[in-house]
């Protein structure tokens, strides 16, 4: 038998360490990049990546406590096998990197600096300046850029993934990808294929993501059959700038410094900031929390600038949704030391100085935590099986998802600087799973039958010529579906939903969707046409967009990311202490009833005769850690978590009868 | 205070942009005129893409989109890379609001002038990478084990190191320098894919080789462990294309949207290759 080869596609950090991990077990791979791949996504990523560390542990903390942060964080819809593999291998994860030249912040001593960030009471965060993404993704180029040069990896950049290469039992065994400037399309025959193609934002038109993030790998592999689990899961950071090209995350220490949001108390106020005088400002926050004011969560803050702009119609700017982010009352010395870069950014991209005028921001989709369905081998100790082919194997034999686009780690909800360790753990951990599978294969790349090879590109090559000369009455214009598209989902998905926006918002997709099915293109050219690129992953779109809305309408609960105000859990009104008692009682069965109906992923599987998602349901693995409901900012909270522990507690002294 | 001013200035109705285009390599260059409505705190990807949606040119004739590379439009990503009233820049970061008060009649987009173009906007910068092999900007590792953590380094090497590491690969240094000339080969009928990367990369490793690689292997030296190539980058730098290809013009420095001390680089790199040199010469 021949080599093994494997397909990767995606060159972020997912995917380059993969292919780094992958290259070192001796296996050839083939990684497919619409963009070079040191230009991929995962150098946006600011923050840092976080694993316990010999300091954090002298005060407690252990990888235990990560991993406990992080379910709770997701609240508990993160499957806790994988979860607890990538807590225990977060420290190795960080010394790998370290000794692959990231430039870490050091401390005076010259160990690794670390910071503290949201979620955690530990300073687990390792950073390198404002672009840790953007380091941690430079090293694994690196590398795979030697492993290049060694002959051990081919890269095809600037190569669109179209689909895969399945033979007659279903298994995988390669893909179609098409060259975005010769528009030549051939195959890739492989032993496996692993996707590492990021989040879908674009989806949303503007979001913080790149503009390749559009979901169209993973959409399809989605078409082609693999599971696509909790789409609805989408997390908005409160926070970002907007811009009419993309919206360019803000980082919540501006409101940690004292920033102070407002809008005008009259709508479609035309007035220059600094001439509203401040009887006739609306600091929202403030009134409303007037505990917290401005330094609310980050989720109640996302749902508030969000309700002031859409529901309230006091956006400060008529044709872009947005509010004032205030730091004009901080002496500018004070901010220069504080906040220095962050103010650069604004002041780089929209010229204006947020030093002398307000910062007009506006909540950004910014991360997916649902992804395509993998499934994962459990351990004896709670964890992953290592080497077990099963690992990160999607429901299409051969084909394994990695990185932003899986759906295990981050649950409802994802910690910051969790992302780069998922995306970074997931491609070092499945090699050897890949390996294995491909060395149990009787049948490799290089035996397979080139009638199934044919058909898959034959497959591709006709959807390409379609689409070049299919519609000529058609009036369609692919930008123009796609902003109605993203607006259409940015008011009924994001962080407010409501069952018959939602309703509304699935008539209009599927119109749309017929619609951009009929696109017409302004080029029809054969030699680097974005335009016919552009116009398949917007129709790619759809079916992710769909599984999101119907995910998100079928789901009758708050969790994580996921807020319908119709169920939001009540506060507790009671006050006679044995009402109060009683109240809170009932607060717990309620939360059990709704965990035993709704702690589940949603599952969606594309049905390509309706053009609709079919949804199903699977348990989440929470055999490490019971759920326990979050609780920040209700009223009753001391009393419901009392119960709930005496609760906990009489489940485990009874552990013979608890079911298994 | 720059944009309150010119948010209180008067404002055109339509922007002009002319943009060089080209359908191919090896096709005649044209210019093409385009007007878009004007809005505030447009940026030049913005305009790009109301070119794209309308794709109409000034008088009204349909004509195909422009084409351009972009990526994470936040300046940390490198595609956008192109040449803006006759400067090369990133274009997510040019502001149109800016642009207009050095030339209010219209914005001037071109491709970067250095290598070959693709489609209008689009150039092959596939040297620029090629660039990085040759100076094996990489730490050889022994393998991507668990094997503890790397040797400590002090605070002052990561604030030398950081600052370089932020090269985004851009080739803005590379399109400023005098030195760096264009290579713009095309495949001979019978010539294989593979044959004629190999014939290009063997062009690009006679040819400057560019700040930007200068900079990423004084980068690699200063590494505990990418030390270990120094001497194979030195020899690199000392071979036809390395250091002494540069003309000291100084350019690179001042288009360099990260602010990388580039000149810095190459001044260390010109004298570790002299004493690389030297050493090698005594131990003949």
């Amino acid at each position: 038998m021949s080599k093994h080869r494997v397909v990767v596609i995606g060159g972020g950090l997912a995917g380059l360490s993969s292919t780094m991990k992958l290259t070192e077990l001796g296996v050839e791979v083939d990684l497919i990049s619409l963009t070079p791949v040191k230009r991929s996504h995962s150098v946006c990523a600011q923050g840092g990546i976080n694993s316990c560390n010999d300091q954090t542990r002298q005060l407690g903390d252990d990888e235990w406590k990560h991993f406990d942060d992080t379910v709770y964080g997701g609240d508990f819809l993160n499957h806790q096998p994988p979860v607890k593999e990538m807590a225990f291998w977060a420290p190795k994860v960080i010394e790998l990197m370290d000794r692959l030249g990231v430039p870490f912040n050091r401390t005076g001593e010259g160990f690794i600096d670390r910071r503290r960030f949201g979620g955690t009471l530990y300073k687990r965060t390792a950073f390198a300046g404002a672009t840790t993404g953007q380091q941690l993704l430079y090293a694994l180029d690196e590398q795979v850029r030697r492993r290049e040069s060694e002959g051990l990896v081919r890269k095809f950049e600037f190569w669109d993934f179209l689909g895969l290469i399945q033979d007659e039992t279903g298994r995988c065994r390669g893909a179609v990808a098409q060259d975005m400037v010769s528009m030549e399309i051939r195959s890739f025959p492989a032993d496996a294929v692993v996707v590492a193609t990021g989040g879908c934002g674009l989806v949303y038109g503007r979001s913080t993501m790149s503009v390749f993030c559009t979901g169209s790998a993973a959409s399809r592999c989605f078409q082609a059959g693999a599971k696509y689990g909790n789409a609805e899961f989408i997390q908005v950071h409160p926070t970002a700038i907007p811009g009419s090209d993309k919206l360019r995350l803000m980082s919540e220490s501006a409101r940690g410094e004292g920033g102070r949001v407002w809008v005008p108390r009259k709508p479609h106020d035309h007035r220059a900031p600094r001439d509203i005088p401040a009887s006739e400002r609306y600091y929202f926050l403030e009134e409303r929390y007037p505990e917290y004011g401005n330094l609310v969560p980050r989720d109640i803050a996302t749902r508030e600038i969000f309700d002031i702009c859409v529901n309230d119609g006091l956006s400060v700017d008529d044709q872009q949704m947005c509010v004032y982010l205030d730091l004009t009352h901080i002496p500018k010395a004070e901010l220069d030391r504080k906040l220095g870069g962050i103010l650069e950014i604004y002041e780089k991209f929209q010229g204006v100085d947020p030093r002398i005028e307000p910062m007009r921001i506006f909540p950004a989709v910014h991360y997916s935590m649902g992804g395509l369905w993998a499934d994962y081998v459990k351990s004896a100790d709670g964890g992953l099986e290592a080497g077990a082919p099963r690992n990160h194997m999607t429901n299409i034999e051969g084909l394994y998802a990695i990185g932003e686009c899986d759906y295990h780690y981050h649950g409802a909800n994802r910690l910051g600087a969790n992302s780069l360790l998922s995306c970074i753990f997931t491609g070092l951990f499945t090699g050897s799973s890949i390996l294995n599978y491909v060395e149990n294969q009787s049948s490799g790349h290089a035996e397979l039958e080139s009638s199934v090879v044919a058909d898959a590109v034959n497959q591709q090559q006709k959807r390409h010529d379609d689409l070049l000369t299919g519609n000529p009455g058609s009036d369609e214009n692919p930008y123009l579906i796609h902003q109605e598209l993203g607006d259409i989902m940015t008011r009924a998905a994001t962080v407010v939903r409501r069952n018959d926006q939602l309703t509304d918002a699935i008539g209009k997709v599927s119109d749309l969707h017929e619609r951009a099915m009929k696109v017409s293109l302004s080029d029809t050219g054969s030699w680097s046409n974005q335009n016919v690129i552009f116009a398949k992953s917007l129709q790619d779109m759809f079916p992710i967009a769909k599984s999101i809305l119907a995910g998100a309408l079928a789901r009758d609960e708050c969790r994580g990311a996921h807020y319908k105000p119709n169920f939001e859990k009540p506060s507790l009104t009671e006050q006679d202490p044995a009402a109060r008692r009683r109240q809170a009682e009932e607060w717990c069965d309620a939360f059990e009833a709704n965990n035993e109906k709704y702690l589940k992923s949603t599952i969606a599987q594309w049905d390509s005769a309706s053009m609709q998602p079919q949804l199903s349901y699977e348990q989440v693995d929470t055999s490490l850690e019971p759920p326990r409901p979050r609780l920040y900012g209700l009223v009753g909270a001391d009393i419901i978590e009392q119960v709930w522990k005496e609760r906990a507690a009489a489940k485990k002294a009874a552990p013979a009868m608890a079911s298994n | 205070m720059i944009a309150m001013d010119s948010a209180n200035k008067k404002r055109p109705e339509f922007i002009n942009v002319r943009v060089k285009r080209q359908d191919a390599p090896g096709k005649q260059p044209y210019w093409q005129l385009f007007k878009i409505e004007y809005e505030p705190e447009l940026n030049v990807i913005s305009v790009l893409q109301r070119i794209a949606a309308l794709a109409e040119n000034v008088d009204g004739k349909k004509v195909a989109p422009v084409s351009w590379d972009c990526g994470c439009l936040e300046e940390v990503c490198g595609s956008c890379t192109m040449q803006i009233n006759g400067r090369v820049r990133q274009s997510c970061s040019a502001l149109v609001d800016r642009l207009l008060e050095d030339n209010a009649d219209e914005l001037v987009l071109e491709p970067m002038s250095k290598f070959p173009v693709v489609r209008d906007l689009i150039v092959d910068r596939k040297r620029l990478f090629r660039g990085l092999e040759r100076v094996k900007a990489w730490v050889p590792v022994d393998s991507y084990y668990n094997m503890g953590s790397g040797e400590r380094q002090l605070r002052a090497t990561q604030e030398q190191n950081y600052p370089l590491s932020q090269c985004m690969s851009c080739g803005c240094c590379l399109d400023a320098c005098p030195q760096y000339t264009k290579i713009e080969l095309t495949q001979e009928s019978g010539e294989t894919d593979e044959q004629f990367a190999a014939r290009q990369d063997r062009e690009f490793d006679q040819a400057f080789v560019g700040a930007h690689a200068l900079s990423q292997a004084m980068l690699f030296n200063n590494h505990p462990t990418g030390k270990a190539l120094a001497g194979e980058r030195l020899d690199a730098l000392t071979s036809p294309g390395g250091v002494q290809g540069c003309g000291n013009a100084q350019n690179c420095v001042a288009v360099c949207p990260k602010e990388i001390p580039l000149t810095t680089s190459i001044a260390r790199a010109g004298r570790a290759t002299t004493i690389h040199t030297i050493k090698k010469w005594f131990d003949r």
